[in-house]
């Protein structure tokens, strides 16, 4: 092993060569193998064949996967520097999208530049880990633990989940508002001002619950029941569980998922991707994703206890925890768990947003790693 | 500094909280998983198979029917149907278009199809037309590439090659209807048809045959993907009747426009070899499906083409009922073979005149006289002194009165009525003048066509208790038989009254004797009337038939017996408002047996001995 650059504390940029030397393979290896994974299963979604998905979703990866190399190799002082440009330019895009949906007359999630289509949603999941980790990198435990201290961190963070409501996306604003909730817990906002947030949610509930969509309800009512219309909203996790339950331990076999291949599936390219898995791999292939994924986790912490700096910890801890989001509420909802959110298994699902999102999110992370000795002042 | 390191303190132990709070969320992932994959795996699996498949059930082939000498008188023909399939054709309008060009298409169908194909997803065939001929099938395969998107299906449907002639006794098969009863799985399957009357309702269990099953595995849109199983039905079982279709075929011809029945048995067995009733219907319009004209033109026929009149025509059986009260009379010893009556041409009982059919009257009559030339005034006197009791109990045993039990639903019982019957119908007694106009059976006496042919061959054939039936009777079953208990005597001398009316000058059945070989036929005429003569219309001269309206015309019946010496055959032809029995129905009858002694498989021994 080389050890050189793991014990000297340096102020000064490290080189690309000394970057690499410090890259997590087996991480990188995990990322690979799961993507692996999601592209043979979207291979399968489309009965054996390349096209429409599992090509597109190669070429995704390797962007992706360039993007996170490039991510990888920045100096982590340029994200802390730009946090705030960052995190306003985003802010700007949410609303220009907000602005022309309504002119659209209809709900619209994303930019299009032609060739690729930019959600801006996706974007300010990294946005706002970044500018919270750059907000509470600067400020003392004592503000943190005041309420002063969190005023401009929550409006930050409620702004854009306000707007993300209104496109609707309702999934997406809650993932947003969790992960938020995670940074807060762990930079030490005391229990009791979690405690009243929720019990101010729980009030005002009933009032929310008028300004959602129905569509919106209906899903929740759907998942409260999903008995309750066994044709429309609730067929989709019926059939989900009846796929899972029919792969059994070992599964039907790859290519061989009968409620895919036949369409009782909905989705099954994009939401429902593991449970296409779990019905042609069985519970061992499930386990197999489940444990791919926990060990990104680990890493990715085990990344955050060594670095050396606050905004590090931060961003390697609020990223992993957003990715984790996306694993759990993805696949508790295909186990009808909890309401179908319409949110998508990270690596696996088809969706070049998402791969971008994601793949930038680990080159982050990454990044955090490389740089975990460089040492941050609080300007 | 120290709160520096503090704030870093609280961030690990909120992580590492926080850490093991994921932990936990995946574990909650793979105890779910194990729940649904390995505890409620079974229940799942079975839900999964109820999604994918499908299984349809396999009309079988409907059993044959053949005549008893082994023609086949309903068979399951190839039946070819358009169909269009939305989804194979660029444009459903210009094929339907196309397809008008080779074949007509009614505004109607049209207008069906367009909303079929609405309504179903577009791999679902819809119909187009059926019960294509081969030419049409040969003229849309010349086509096919202008026609894209049509497919030609064949299936199996009901063909009856007699049509009309045979509608009542076969019946016919139809698509099941609410009031049948759904006691297989098959009715459930659209296009499916059942008898709906007749031979095809009476036999539906052995002609149906057993469901095969087709197992397909199905997505969810319920598109075929692939055939997984295929076990075939059991077809249904052939079935051969004792009908005659040659004669069945001669017998309806000779109705032409008429309406009535007729109907043939084997004397020694029963066995029915024509069974007819005009004017019928097309059972083949009724297996298609009839439009609302066809069956309005059905049902306001006033001759009633949808009754079988020779179970369930209900009629006074006039003078055919003479045999009966002359065995009751003799059987009686009312009256001797000898006995003579004086005909007038009328009586009187109390200021009550009865009259003959023949004004000046027969003179000194003894019973074979009476019979052949129908006197009236013998059977009121006999039936006088014999009284209704009798009468009744000897047409009783002859199979009138009640339903003979050939199967079919709608047979009528009948009436013989009595003094109790009376009392109980209408709370009054029975008075002789009813007793005297059952004598030549008029009056409230009824029967249908079936029972006067079971008459007629329990007469001939030495008084053994036939039954009609559809089906081939064993000897075993024949020798089974019972004797009804009359003299054999007696039984004679009603044979040698009934040749006479054929075969002796006089008889009322005289012109319509035939003679094929040596052999003649023998039987009894009946005119019954539909209308009461008034006294004034017997001053000023009763009407002749032909000037009367349809409606009120008599009622022309004969039951007859051939060959003469060695009955085999029983006859009885009616023709509602026909006219006389002599002029009408006795030609009839007539043509029918001497075609059906013809057609005796036994001739050629008969005819070699002479």
């Amino acid at each position: 092993m080389y050890r050189a650059y793991e014990t000297s504390f340096r102020n000064q940029s490290l080189s690309i060569k000394e970057k690499l030397f410090n890259l997590s393979f087996s991480y990188l290896l995990f990322i690979v193998i799961l993507a692996g994974i999601g592209i043979t299963m979207l291979y399968s979604a489309a009965n054996g064949s390349w096209s429409p998905w599992a090509l597109n979703q190669l070429i995704r990866f390797g962007i992706g996967f360039v993007v996170m190399l490039v991510l990888a190799l920045t100096d982590i002082r340029i994200f802390m520097r730009y946090a705030y440009v960052f995190y306003f330019l985003t802010l700007i895009l949410l609303i220009v999208v907000e602005v022309t949906g309504h002119i659209g007359m209809g709900a619209q999630r994303w930019i299009n530049f032609g060739f690729f289509k930019l959600q801006p949603s996706e974007l300010m999941k990294i946005a706002m880990v970044l500018v919270l980790a750059r907000y509470f990198h600067t400020s003392s435990l004592q503000s943190i633990e005041s309420i002063r201290g969190i005023i401009a961190p929550l409006l930050m963070a409620l702004f854009p989940a306000v707007l993300i409501i209104l496109q609707p996306d309702l999934g997406t604003a809650l993932m947003l508002m969790f992960t938020t909730g995670a940074i807060f817990f762990v930079v030490g906002v005391q229990l009791w001002k979690f405690g009243v947030l929720i019990l101010g949610a729980f009030v005002s509930m009933p009032i929310a619950w008028h300004f959602l969509h129905d569509y919106q309800q209906n899903r929740i009512l759907t998942f409260l029941n999903p008995e309750r219309d066994p044709l429309g909203s609730g067929y989709h996790i019926i059939q989900s569980k009846i796929a899972l339950g029919s792969g059994g331990i070992f599964g039907k076999g790859f290519l061989k998922g009968t409620q895919s291949h036949l369409n009782f599936l909905p989705e099954k390219h994009t939401d429902f991707i593991f449970t296409m898995l779990s019905e042609e791999f069985g519970m061992v292939g499930a386990v197999l994703i489940v444990i791919l994924n926990l060990l990104i986790l680990i890493y990715s912490y085990s990344f955050a206890l060594k670095s050396t700096s606050y905004f590090g910890k931060l961003v390697a801890i609020g990223l992993a925890t957003n990715y984790f989001m996306y694993v759990f509420i993805n696949m508790a909802m295909v186990l009808g768990l909890i309401p179908v959110v319409g949110i998508p298994l990270p690596l696996i699902s088809y969706g070049g947003t998402v791969m971008l999102s994601i793949m930038a999110s680990f080159g982050i992370i990454m990044s955090v790693h490389i740089n975990h000795n460089v040492q941050m002042g609080k300007d | 500094m120290n709160r520096d390191n503090d704030k870093g303190k609280v961030l690990i132990r909120r992580s590492l909280i926080m850490a093991f709070g994921k932990f936990f969320l995946l574990m909650v992932i793979i105890g779910r998983l194990y729940y649904l994959q390995v505890y409620q795996a079974d229940r799942y699996k079975t839900l999964a198979d109820e999604n994918r498949i499908s299984t349809r059930l396999l009309i079988p082939p409907r059993g044959i029917i053949y005549d008893r000498n082994g023609e086949m008188i309903a068979r399951n023909e190839q039946n070819f149907q358009a169909l269009i399939v939305a989804e194979q054709t660029p444009n459903v309008q210009e094929t339907l278009d196309a397809f008008k060009k080779i074949m007509p298409l009614s505004e109607a169908e049209e207008e069906r199809i367009k909303k079929e194909l609405k309504r179903k997803r577009s791999f679902v065939p819809i119909k187009i037309r059926d019960n294509l001929s081969w030419e049409e099938v040969s003229k849309i395969q010349l086509h096919a590439p202008d026609l894209p998107g049509i497919v030609i299906d064949e299936g199996l449907t009901r063909y009856y090659p007699y049509g009309e002639s045979m509608a009542h006794v076969l019946g016919y098969v139809s698509s099941v209807s609410e009031k049948d009863v759904k006691d297989d799985p098959l009715l459930e399957v659209p296009g499916f048809k059942i008898g709906k009357s007749g031979i095809e309702k009476l036999f539906e269990k052995d002609l149906r045959g057993e469901s095969g099953n087709l197992r397909l595995e199905v997505n969810a849109y319920g598109r075929i993907m692939k055939e997984i199983e295929k076990i075939d039905g059991i077809p249904g079982k052939d079935i051969e009747l004792t009908l005659d279709a040659r004669l069945q075929k001669k017998a309806y011809d000779l109705f032409g426009e008429e309406s009535g029945a007729a109907v043939v048995l084997d004397v020694h067995t029963g066995e029915i070899l024509t069974f007819v009733s005009a004017p019928s219907f097309d059972p083949n319009l009724m297996t298609k499906g009839l439009n609302n004209e066809q069956w309005q033109a059905l049902v306001s026929n006033e001759r009633n083409p949808l009754s079988d009149k020779a179970i369930s025509g209900l009629y006074s059986p006039g003078s055919t009922f003479k045999m009966v009260v002359a065995l009751a009379a003799l059987e009686a010893g009312i009256i001797k073979p000898d006995t003579r009556s004086f005909c007038a041409g009328k009586m009187f009982l109390g200021n009550h005149a009865f009259h003959c059919w023949k004004k000046v009257g027969h003179g000194y009559i003894n019973v074979v006289e009476a019979l052949q030339h129908s006197c009236d005034i013998f059977f009121y006197e006999t039936a006088q002194k014999l009284g209704i009791e009798k009468i009744a109990a000897m047409a009783r045993r002859f199979g009138l009165g009640s339903r003979v039990g050939i199967g079919f639903d709608n047979e009528k019982a009948g009436l013989i009525p009595d003094k109790e019957w009376k009392l109980k119908r209408f709370g009054e007694p029975w008075q002789m003048g009813e007793s005297l106009i059952s004598g030549i059976g008029q009056g409230y006496i009824l029967t249908t066509p079936l029972q006067l042919v079971t008459m007629m061959a329990r007469l001939v054939n030495g008084g053994y208790e036939v039954r009609p039936t559809f089906i081939k009777v064993s000897e075993q079953e024949r020798s089974q038989i019972k004797k009804i208990n009359v003299s054999r005597e007696n039984l004679e001398l009603l044979k040698e009254g009934m040749f006479n009316v054929v075969n002796k000058p006089g008889g009322t059945a005289y012109w319509s004797q035939f003679n094929y070989n040596g052999q003649r036929m023998g039987g009894k005429t009946g005119t019954t009337q539909v209308r009461r003569i008034t006294m004034k219309e017997r001053q000023t001269g009763i009407l002749k038939e032909e000037e009367l309206p349809w409606r009120l015309r008599n009622h022309a019946l004969f039951v007859g017996y051939a060959p003469a010496d060695n009955p085999k055959y029983a006859v009885v032809v009616i023709v509602e408002h026909g006219g006389g029995g002599s002029s009408v129905a006795a030609p009839m009858a007539s043509k029918i047996l001497k075609e059906a002694v013809m057609l005796d498989p036994t001739k050629e021994a008969v005819d070699s001995r002479q």
